[in-house]
């Protein structure tokens, strides 16, 4: 056992606490960016002057109107900026366009006294565009040639061959839609500058590192002059991984331009229509399969819609096809994967980060080959599982394979699923207008970020005289419970109660070149740094306490606030006792903390390597029942089984497989964004730009019966205290939904019928695939 | 330039505190004139009433006690209609280090995540908490929208969460038990509400009025027919949101007794324009089994608690919920006037999109529902989601049948044109035929080609003519059963 993963006696991490700020949660004292505005002072606030065209040329800026509106004081241009015009990394994203990309693209921004006047001032600037040609569908990108970026290839084995010889081949192409993150906590940010020019940003952002580098590029000022602070976000999943450092950028140059504070937080339509998605998926593949089922190639092409520029995609298309397996062994794989470039907004990282959009690939395909081949698609899939000896298309070993068989028949076995297939099979035996099924799908998702240098954290843990603890991580917190598991991680490794151990938020000034909050890596990353100052401390207090307990300093422990040595009649220090005694030895009470993932390589060129540190495994078995007059559905039960190491934090971790459950299955079932694709006056607007029309889940698509367990004896070595990551796998555990609402729709049809459904299966997709299914004749299987 | 003028002190009671109006912009929302006054508990999530992050409580008038904890979207109401209101917000609710019960077993059980959503869904809860009528006994443990303290989750179907996909935060509203003895919102509860105040607020050249007798309303309309007329402003306050819409003058109606008569007579039941859809909810108790079917499906609790009878058919969307049901019952309308009463007939009431027989100076002052009841009736809505969406296609329907044949078929349509509208075609595809399947069949391909449904963002055409051919049979399946 790693001495990283290695867990002490009476261990404060494994225990099921609630979230740190809970109480502030529930009181609504919990403080966001916005809620900020009213404790400061002479603040101005931003208004976007936002394209009405997916794309056009602007001729002309008429910024004099809106300085006629009361309260209007400051319109910002590109000729404000006086470094870099540039809100990303990739130097594609003009921050002040000369051309509107995509319907809703923000022109200049308006700063006033107050929200309202700020809206008047941007409705009076004048822009005169010229219209140009759009392309806004990931199809009509593809008939032009228009992408961007680096297209990727991917290959083992020799897939033509396998091919040629498999004995059932199939083809087929499967377009599928984006989703928007809808974080309850819409982008925003709160800019001031101190008396030396000092800029301090409070930003809703999972990257403060790079919100502070693209402010710092933007203002043309080093990164020493601005400082990004993140108390918690209302939400992320990726979208505020890229997304906020512009707005941040805007409300940084008002700052400066102004010498007040500049507050810029989007509206629900702003931030919808401005900011980047889940990427839409466009994909055409030809499938072998042996005659017992068992594929033996895959050659598909994925095209990401990446909408206007970059951003994030290339990664995103990277993680896409080096998901393509999921948990399946596939001898043979060729993968080619290019970028669309589209005019409609950015898309981004998001929860899965082009992981679900691979799978969803191989879940489809198994899903509609299954009944061709003959097989039950539970059993087709089980029967593909990768094994220990088995390696991924890239050159991977899956570790832990077994675990998928462990996932695989605990929800089996739990879920009573033998007996429900029974049951359900008398049900729609007496129920014509109403179907009932039930799916099973594994996960398996590879956890670190693709970008090796990506993969490093930093941390600083200060110990006060009285003994308190005061702990600062790269980290953000966006609800997923990272500061939790970092609270329980400090006091496991300084052996205190949880109540000495406080966190700071954080912010670019205690920890630098931190890496995104992203790629479920927060606590692998964040904890090992944390321990590693945590432990820095603990070994000079070890060398104090030993002088005063008369023991080596090998044989001291730290548990529960007290210190002692192995044996148990050698008497007894408390913390605060050593904490004073090295403070007047001088031996140093505070500690920066370092850790970067081992063992990583990866050829982001020939697409190689071993990018990930390990997989984690889950499995998810999901129960509809869908009604044949509408296609409207109900989600009966979900039982899963997930493995997330040995957990830090249980009731933290429950909640991260249960919400990204039902995060998947809304994009898979229900989100739907729908851009206007006509060649009239709206063209490329998104039509599904508010609450009212983006319909997320509510308590309606909760399961009825949701049973969520942690795989057991599920030690992890190559992460802190033995844990694996959480955030992202469990969204992908939501096809088994979308397939249990295909084998629902066939069973409206006769027995092996292949049904295809479109993506997100909302009610109106499933009935038109369940209509489908019961016009054909209940005649032999088209197979081959 | 802001010279406020009013006729006394306007102020709301928050968390038992008073706090000013004057000199509040009249279209500043409840929610940011909290936030404004550094209660930022309460979050702007969606500026629609769509998500609850914005969800306060107000102290309204009950039904089955004086006062009610009713909670509403704070980001539609202008405070200036809560003038002289008692309202508790998430940060009232617990006592200094002491956690309110919902906020106990919210924070315990992992019920928030990000947290931002949790102020709304606290305050959703904590109404749903000091229901009077909410007891254990009401409803068997095994419907699992009503837990075995009686919780009905449908009370927090106006508020979504992203992070936690919902498990834990019914199970926290499932484990609450009732109010202590000691309990001041509870205790609240037993006097009534404070009365509704005459309003007049006017900042920057626009004004918010609340008269206080139903003559002055319609004096105002007489004189201005640029009025914008609110109850519950559920629709008003979403284009003062999203689109700008700034009305020189907004009229409150939502209180004015003669817009809140409950009357269930011999031949007719009179429900008052102003009446909540949740006080109607409850004031009906299932007499009228197709509004009672409709109810659940329209919108959301908070929405409910908000939105009138008599905003639903003023605004006259084609996509609103209450017109199909009360087309198929042959419901009227009371439009008033200084010129008077008129009864008009729903199935006349809609002219053109959005446009109605209802005249500026016109206030709808109760619909009209004749009895006895047809005995067969049912409300279907077409949408994507099942709890607090908008219609696709919404059909009432309410029928008759004598010894096997079909007397008197009304069916209401909404979602396939411009306007509600009667399927006439298929009613008369109906009538005097045998309530048999092959009627049903045939009659159900008539209403297929019913209206002129278009394609949206909703769903397409195509889709909705096919809901319309299958909701008779559906109709008849489920009768059948």
């Amino acid at each position: 056992m790693s001495s990283l993963s290695q867990r002490p006696q009476q261990a404060v991490v494994g225990l099921p606490l609630p979230h740190e700020s809970a109480a502030l949660h529930v009181t609504g004292k919990a403080l966001y960016t916005d809620d900020l505005v009213v404790r400061t002072r002479d603040v101005l606030h931003a208004f976007p002057v936002q394209s009405p065209y997916a794309h056009a040329r602007i001729l002309s800026l008429r910024v004099k109107p809106a300085y006629d509106v009361p309260g209007v004081v400051r319109v910002l241009t590109a000729e404000d900026v006086p470094g870099v015009n540039d809100a990303g990394v990739k130097h594609d994203e003009p921050l002040f366009p000369a051309e509107a990309m995509f319907h809703g693209h923000a022109i200049c921004w308006v700063l006033a006294e107050t929200w309202e006047a700020a809206r008047l001032g941007a409705a009076a600037v004048e822009v005169e565009y010229e219209q140009l040609p759009s392309l806004v569908t990931v199809r009509e990108a593809i008939a032009a040639g228009n992408f961007q970026g680096i297209g990727r290839h991917l290959e083992s084995g020799d897939v033509e061959a396998a091919l040629a010889a498999a004995p059932h081949v199939f083809s087929g192409e499967f377009e599928f839609a984006g989703q928007e993150h809808f974080y309850l906590e819409t982008n925003s940010a709160l800019a001031m500058v101190d008396e030396s020019g000092q800029i301090f940003v409070q930003s809703s952002t999972q990257h403060p590192s790079e919100t502070q580098e693209i402010i710092a590029h933007v203002l043309g000022v080093a990164s020493h002059a601005v400082t990004v602070q993140c108390l918690r976000m209302g939400g992320g999943f990726g979208g505020k991984e890229m997304q906020p450092h512009g707005f941040a950028a805007i409300a940084a140059l008002g700052a400066t331009l102004t010498g007040r504070p500049v507050r810029l937080r989007l509206n629900r339509t702003q931030d919808v229509t401005m900011t980047g998605k889940r990427h839409g998926f466009h994909s055409e593949w030809r499938v072998g399969f042996d005659d017992e089922g068992h594929l033996v190639a895959l050659d598909a092409t994925l095209t990401a819609d990446g909408g206007w520029s970059l951003d994030l995609s290339e990664p995103v298309l990277a993680r896409a096809m080096c998901h393509i397996d999921n948990g399946y062994w596939i001898p043979n794989v060729r993968v080619d994967g290019r970028i669309a470039k589209t005019n409609k907004t950015s898309q981004t990282a998001f929860r899965g980060f082009g992981g679900p959009q691979g799978m969803l690939v191989v879940e489809d395909l198994l899903g509609r080959c299954a009944p061709l081949l003959g097989y039950d698609a539970m059993e087709l899939r089980r029967r593909n599982f990768y094994e220990p000896q088995h390696s991924t298309p890239y050159g991977m070993p899956v570790r832990h394979a077994e675990r998928l068989e462990a996932c695989w028949s605990e929800v089996l076995e739990a879920g009573e699923i033998s007996q429900r297939q029974v049951d359900i099979e008398l049900f729609n035996a007496t129920h014509p207008n109403t179907k009932r099924a039930v799916a099973m799908t594994p996960v398996k998702f590879g956890i670190s970020f693709n970008l090796t240098a990506f993969n490093q954290a930093g941390a600083l843990v200060h110990v006060y005289k009285d003994g308190s603890v005061l702990i600062n991580h790269g980290g953000t917190e966006m609800g997923q419970g990272l500061h939790t598991k970092m609270l329980q991680v400090a006091a496991t490794s300084l052996g205190v109660p949880l109540a000495h151990v406080r966190l700071a938020p954080t912010r670019t000034d205690k920890v630098p070149n931190t890496s995104a909050t992203a790629a479920s890596s927060g606590a692998d990353l964040n904890g090992a740094a944390i321990k590693n100052a945590c432990e820095q401390i603990r070994e000079r207090l070890e060398q104090v306490a030993s002088g005063k307990l008369g023991i080596n300093p090998a044989d001291v422990r730290f548990v529960d606030g007290t210190v002692r040595g192995i044996v148990f009649d050698g008497g007894t220090l408390s913390w605060e006792e050593v904490v004073k005694a090295a403070y007047l030895q001088r031996v140093q009470l505070w500690a920066a903390g370092f850790y970067r993932t081992e063992g990583l390589h990866w050829d982001a060129n020939a697409m190689r390597g071993e990018p990930f540190k390990y997989f984690a495994y889950g499995v998810a078995a999901a129960e509809v029942e869908v009604d044949g007059f509408t296609g409207a559905y109900t989600l009966r039960q979900v039982d899963i089984v997930h493995d997330v190491g040995d957990s830090l934090s249980p009731l933290i971790d429950i909640g991260q497989i249960e919400g990204g459950f039902v995060q998947g299955a809304g994009w898979l079932t229900l989100e739907d964004l729908r851009w206007d694709e006509s060649e009239g006056p709206n063209r490329g607007r998104l039509a599904t730009q508010a609450a009212s029309t983006y319909k997320l889940p509510s308590f309606s698509e909760m399961p009825e019966v949701f049973n969520v367990r942690l795989l057991e004896k599920a030690h992890e070595d190559g992460a802190v205290y033995g844990s694996k990551a959480v955030g992202e796998p469990p969204l992908m555990l939501a096809f088994s939904v979308r397939e249990a609402l295909r084998q629902a729709a066939a069973a409206f049809g006769p027995a092996g019928t292949s049904v295809d459904l479109a993506s997100p299966a909302t009610p109106e997709a499933v009935y038109w695939a369940l209509d489908r299914a019961r016009s054909l004749e209940p005649a032999g299987l088209s197979r081959g | 330039m802001s010279t406020p003028q009013t006729l006394r002190a306007a102020a709301i009671k928050v968390n038992g505190q008073d706090a000013r109006l004057d000199g509040v912009p009249v279209h500043t929302s409840l929610l940011d004139w909290l936030r404004d006054r550094g209660l930022t508990g309460a979050k702007e999530g969606c500026a629609e009433g769509e998500c609850g992050a914005c969800s306060v409580l107000v102290a309204r008038p009950g039904i089955d006690s004086p006062t009610e904890w009713t909670a509403v979207n704070a980001c539609l109401l202008p405070a200036a209609a809560l003038d002289g209101q008692e309202i508790v917000t998430s940060e009232g609710l617990g006592k200094d280090t002491e956690l309110h019960p919902v906020q106990q077993e919210m924070a315990v059980r992992g019920g928030s995540q990000c947290g931002y959503c949790t102020p709304g869904f606290v305050c959703s809860m904590a109404a749903e908490y000091y229901r009077p009528a909410r007891t254990a006994a009401a409803h068997g443990t095994d419907d699992h929208e009503h837990g075995p303290n009686g919780f009905d989750l449908h009370s927090l179907s106006g508020n979504l969460c992203r992070c936690t996909g919902y498990r834990p935060i019914r199970d926290a509203a499932y484990a609450l038990g009732v109010p202590e003895d000691n309990d001041a919102f509870a205790a609240r509860r037993l006097s009534p509400p404070p009365p509704p105040a005459a309003t007049r607020l006017a900042v920057d050249g626009a004004e918010f009025l609340r008269p206080a007798s139903l003559d002055d309303v319609l004096g105002v309309l007489a004189d201005r027919p640029d009025a914008r007329i609110v109850a519950g402003s559920t629709d008003a306050g979403v284009e003062v949101n999203l689109r700008g819409v700034r009305a020189a003058l907004v009229v409150a109606v939502d209180r004015l007794p003669e817009l809140r008569e409950f009357e269930v007579g011999s031949s007719e039941i009179r429900i008052g324009a102003a009446l909540t859809l949740s006080e109607i909810e409850r004031l009906l108790d299932g007499r009228v089994p197709l509004l009672a079917q409709m109810f659940p499906q329209f919108a959301s609790r908070l929405i409910r608690n908000g939105a009138t009878i008599g905003g639903n058919l003023g605004t006259g969307s084609p996509i609103g919920d209450t017109p199909p049901a009360l087309l198929a019952l042959d419901a009227s309308l009371v439009l008033t006037s200084r010129r008077g009463d008129r009864v008009v007939p729903l199935a006349e009431y809609f002219t053109g999109y959005r446009q109605t027989l209802k005249t500026p100076d016109e206030l709808i002052r109760a619909v009209l529902v004749p009895l006895p009841l047809a005995p067969m009736t049912a409300f279907h809505k077409i949408a994507k989601r099942r709890f607090d969406d908008i219609s696709s296609v919404a059909v009432g329907y309410a029928i008759e049948v004598a010894d096997g044949v079909v007397t008197q078929a009304r069916i209401g349509l909404g979602g396939v044109a411009a306007t509600p509208l009667r399927a006439r075609a298929t009613e008369d595809a109906l009538t005097g035929r045998p309530w048999t399947e092959q009627t049903v069949r045939e009659a159900a391909a008539v209403m297929a080609a019913e209206g002129t449904p278009m394609d949206d963002h909703r769903a397409s055409a195509s889709y909705r003519s096919a809901m319309l051919g299958q909701s008779l049979l559906r109709f008849y399946a489920q009768l059948e059963v």
